[in-house]
């Protein structure tokens, strides 16, 4: 199918790869080297699957020093690199390219301090996102981005895609909780962004890094914040009879002035999958389900339930069913952070991840439906209602070209919407090469040259994961 | 006398820009003038004030967003979302009364200084609630980054880089802050007579409580004797005229619904009774007491005093005063549970700053000089001076946004 196109490997820097592989091979231990044809294939692709490319070779280093004598390396040689955490990336920001070499930070996973009183942690950045909060929940902290990948991915690929999580409603995405970091450019130089302390003054670079998807540099180490878990948290599930009675309850559970701590959604095929999947005691009989959590202590709990089963009952609630027990909660929390995973048992799918107004949940859902259909294909949806945030999952059988492309248009249709009513392309899973090619939805020329300028203050030379982010043609 | 320029929509900021690019003149970009003392002194051609761009472009409370013009009142965006119960979550201060200025704060300023008062510690900084942003650049051309919704991820984040820049990167043209509601019940507690070190202890220890706390702060002594009961009217107005004038306080914050409040102002009174007796002030009265917090109020008189904002590691926030003392004469008062620091000191020389600098940086840290004479902030790095690589690369994305330097041109930084 291959309808998004990569750069033309660089002829001369294949041709070169013995040398470059001679030179790489005298910065870095031998075991921090992958050069061999098997080996590499694991670099090949992220969670975006459908597309691959091999790279010239894979740097594993271990310490900030070997990156930037790599970096140094392929900046003098000219050879691009694309930086890679877990490659659970889903818009391809980790997909390598022929003529690049691939800088993984797996190596580097180590938690290096942790500071409770001033509520922070020192991370290289290939410690993966539960590992963080693993480490310190025994002295109740956690750290409060929680994709449903946190399994697998790592602080730094959260921090190159701003990742998000069902907790976001209430704690900020990524760049809302990392305090600094120390960034290797292009060129092997080394700076410090932030640190310890909060808001450094100048230019917020820290933010301009957050989400940069790979492009600014690669980062060695984070400081992170931690926060203190509350007394007790507590899902509820609400089922509804029509998604708009679903999102106008989160408009007026909003509107009365109660932020939860998440409000998850999914529709009828989202919630036959997943329940199948995690048998979470999902409610079957309803066509829409809000997960709504709480914190604090029981009293609380009640307390703030108390007024959102009024609000819910107003808007029709068909089923509300609270969590019991700790084995309730987890079912519950599986069922949703395991959707991609549930559905992908079921059929080939591509996730969207655009960002609407939620004003607009309702009109939003039935167009999503209809453009979905009109392909002639199924939509599963998913997503944080309480910021917009959507993630349909278009289901289709990657084996027939013609319904991938298919599903590849419906996607597409979708992203264009979400920018139609005022929202984003993408609200955590980032641009990459997914949504590359859309970009000139969202922002004018002006926009996305002013972008490249500031991108091309990092690395002058595009030689940083440059087939991301920015529209092939018309770069500066 | 310079000229001031007054536009009134977005295309006349951009023909302004376009006019000073072919001349080669400098435009200094004028809010509400009320920070008209902060950053370096510059020369400029002329002034771009953004009184004319005023109004609120969009507010939805179910979304909890927010848009207005640049020039749009601060008091204007805090009335409307007064209305609907809800507020910005970064608490924006009022530096009136700390540069001795007239005129009204502007909600771009606010975006653009990153400046953000005592519930940081809980809802983040400015530069967090800030989600869209409009700007001119250099060349006269209408750039937007982010949006009107809370996710979004979507190429370079411009909108980071437009908060703390301080109009360095363009004139801002209109913004947009996500909001949050405002609670029913704002209760503030005080502790009494803490040496500086322990009562930076106790807001850790609130702090990492699960209780929620949304303002933590302490004005240490300079008197000890201690007539006045704690908490009263007459006791805040003592330590707002000049820092604990009867006796350390330390303040702590909690916010919620009356059950919630209740409920976790009797878990922190236990969690801190080694720390002596918690008592809860009247709400009118803790209102005042992080309003004065917020802006920098105790510090405000004398007026020639030096004002600094440092902002280092909390539990460094003691140490840090420790070793300025013994060089200078400090006033000093604590906000973010010790991660930050507001001191006065005098202007003389370079008003402290090669040693509050490098106290500062052993705490993690940094300074910011807010306060002082222009002959003084003409000469001392006014924000805290960068790496040669960092620096470098500050002139870099100046040059790509303003390549001519017309904007703002030195106000953070000599040559950006
Ligand atoms: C099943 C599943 C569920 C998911 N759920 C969520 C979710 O709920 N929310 C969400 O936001 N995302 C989600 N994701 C997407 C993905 O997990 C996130 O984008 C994650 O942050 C990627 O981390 P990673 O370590 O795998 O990074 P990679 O995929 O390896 O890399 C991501 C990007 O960051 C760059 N990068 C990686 N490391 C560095 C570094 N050290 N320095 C500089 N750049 C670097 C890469 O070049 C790339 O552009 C999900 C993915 C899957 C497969």
């Amino acid at each position: 199918m291959s309808a998004i196109a990569f750069p033309v490997p660089d002829a001369g820097i294949l041709a070169r790869r013995a040398a470059l592989i001679e030179g790489l091979a005298a910065l870095l231990p031998p075991d921090c080297l992958v050069t061999a044809e098997d080996e590499r294939r694991a670099f090949e692709t992220d969670a975006f699957t459908a597309y691959r490319r091999m790279p010239l070779a894979v740097a594993l280093p271990r310490t900030t020093a070997e990156v930037s004598a790599v970096l140094a390396f392929c900046h003098q040689q000219g050879v691009p690199v694309v930086p890679r955490g877990a490659g659970t990336s889903l818009c391809g920001g980790a997909i390598p390219q022929e003529d690049a070499v691939v800088i993984g930070v797996s190596k580097m996973n180590r938690i290096l301090e942790i500071d409770y009183a001033n509520r922070i942690a020192r991370v290289e950045p290939g410690v993966t996102n539960l590992a963080i909060t693993n480490a310190v929940s025994a002295e109740g902290f956690f750290y409060a981005p929680d994709p449903s990948s946190q399994l697998a991915c790592t602080i730094g690929g959260n921090i190159g895609m701003n990742s998000g999580g069902a907790h976001c409603l209430k704690y900020g995405v990524t760049t809302n909780n990392i305090l600094g970091v120390t960034l290797v450019m292009m060129d092997g130089t080394i700076i410090e962004i932030g640190g310890e302390a909060m808001d450094a003054p100048g230019y917020d670079l820290l933010g301009l890094v957050c989400g940069s998807e790979g492009q600014l540099g690669i980062m060695t180490e984070a400081t992170i914040r931690i926060l203190r878990s509350a007394e007790g948290a507590r899902p509820v599930l609400f089922g509804f009879e029509t998604s708009e009675q679903a999102g106008e309850a989160v408009a007026a559970i909003i509107g009365a002035g109660i932020v939860p701590v998440a409000m998850e959604f999914m529709d009828k095929p989202a919630i036959e999958i997943c329940e199948a999947f995690a048998h979470a005691g999902y409610p079957m009989d309803v066509d829409a389900l809000l997960i709504i959590e709480v914190e604090g202590s029981d009293a609380e709990m009640d307390a703030t339930l108390k007024l959102i089963v009024e609000i819910a009952k107003r808007h029709g609630v068909k089923t509300v069913k609270e969590s019991k027990s700790a084995m309730e909660t987890a079912a519950i929390w599986k069922g949703r952070k395991s959707a991609f995973g549930a559905t992908g048992r079921i059929a080939d799918y591509i996730c969207m991840d655009g960002t609407i107004p939620t004003g607009q949940l309702p009109f939003v859902l039935r167009r999503i439906d209809e453009i979905v259909k009109g392909y002639g294909l199924r939509v599963a949806n998913v997503f944080h209602a309480g910021d917009g945030n959507l993630h349909p999952l278009i289901l289709y059988n990657c084996n027939d070209p013609i319904e991938a492309q298919k599903a590849e248009d419906a996607g597409n249709d979708i992203l264009k919407l979400c920018v139609e009513v005022g929202g984003c392309l993408t609200g955590e899973h980032g641009v990459g090469i997914e949504k590359r090619d859309l970009m000139h939805h969202q922002f004018n020329d002006a926009d996305l040259h002013q972008q490249m300028r500031i991108r091309a203050t990092f690395d002058a030379g595009w030689l940083m994961n440059p087939a991301k982010v920015f529209p092939l043609e018309g770069r500066i | 006398m310079t000229d001031i320029k007054r536009p009134n929509d977005e295309a006349e900021v951009s023909a302004l820009v376009r006019d000073a690019a072919a001349n080669g003149t400098s435009l200094r970009i004028q809010g509400g003038g009320t920070r008209a003392g902060l950053g370096r002194p510059t020369q400029d051609a002329a002034t771009l004030s953004t009184a004319g761009l005023s109004g609120i472009t969009l507010y939805e409370p179910a979304e909890m967003v927010i848009g207005a013009k640049a020039g749009t009142p601060l008091e204007t965006i805090e009335k409307a979302l007064a209305e609907k119960g809800q507020m910005l979550a970064f608490e924006p201060a009022d530096f009136r009364l700390l540069f001795g200025t007239q005129g009204t704060p502007t909600i771009g300023a606010v975006a653009a200084g990153n400046i953000s008062g005592p519930r940081r510690l809980w809802g983040g900084a400015a530069r967090d609630s800030l989600i869209g942003v409009r700007f001119v650049n250099g060349n006269g051309e209408i750039i937007k980054s982010g949006g009107r919704v809370m996710k979004n991820v979507t190429g370079l984040d411009l909108v980071k880089l437009q908060a703390g820049a301080w109009g360095t990167l363009g004139v801002l043209t209109e913004v947009i802050f996500k909001v949050v509601p405002k609670s029913d019940t704002v209760a503030t507690f005080v502790l009494s007579g803490l040496d500086d070190a322990t009562a930076v202890t106790a807001m850790a220890t609130a702090i990492t409580s699960p209780f929620e706390i949304t303002g933590a702060a302490h004005l240490p002594a300079t008197a000890k004797s201690s007539e006045v009961a704690p908490g009263s009217r007459e006791d805040f107005a003592a330590a707002r005229n000049g820092i604990g004038g009867e006796g350390a306080r330390t303040y702590l914050r909690i916010e919620g619904f009356p059950v919630s409040v209740d409920y976790r102002a009797g878990e922190l009174a236990k969690l801190l009774s080694r720390f002596g007796t918690l008592s809860r002030l009247e709400e009118s009265i803790g209102t005042s007491v992080w309003s004065a917090i917020r802006d920098a109020a105790p510090l405000a008189e004398p007026r020639d005093a030096a004002i600094w904002r440092l902002s280092v590691k909390p539990s460094e926030a003691p140490a840090t005063i420790e070793a300025i003392r013994p060089a200078m004469a400090v006033r000093a008062f604590y906000d973010w549970g010790g991660g930050l620091i507001w001191l006065a000191v005098s202007a003389e020389g370079d008003a402290g700053a090669t040693v509050i600098r490098a106290a500062a940086k052993a705490a993690k840290g940094y300074a910011t000089l807010m306060r002082a004479p222009d002959a003084v902030r003409a000469v001392v790095p006014v924000f805290e001076p960068e790496s040669a690589a960092v620096a470098a690369l500050t002139r870099r994305i100046k040059a790509s946004v303003d390549p001519a330097r017309l904007i703002n041109p030195g106000l953070m930084h000599a040559g950006v």
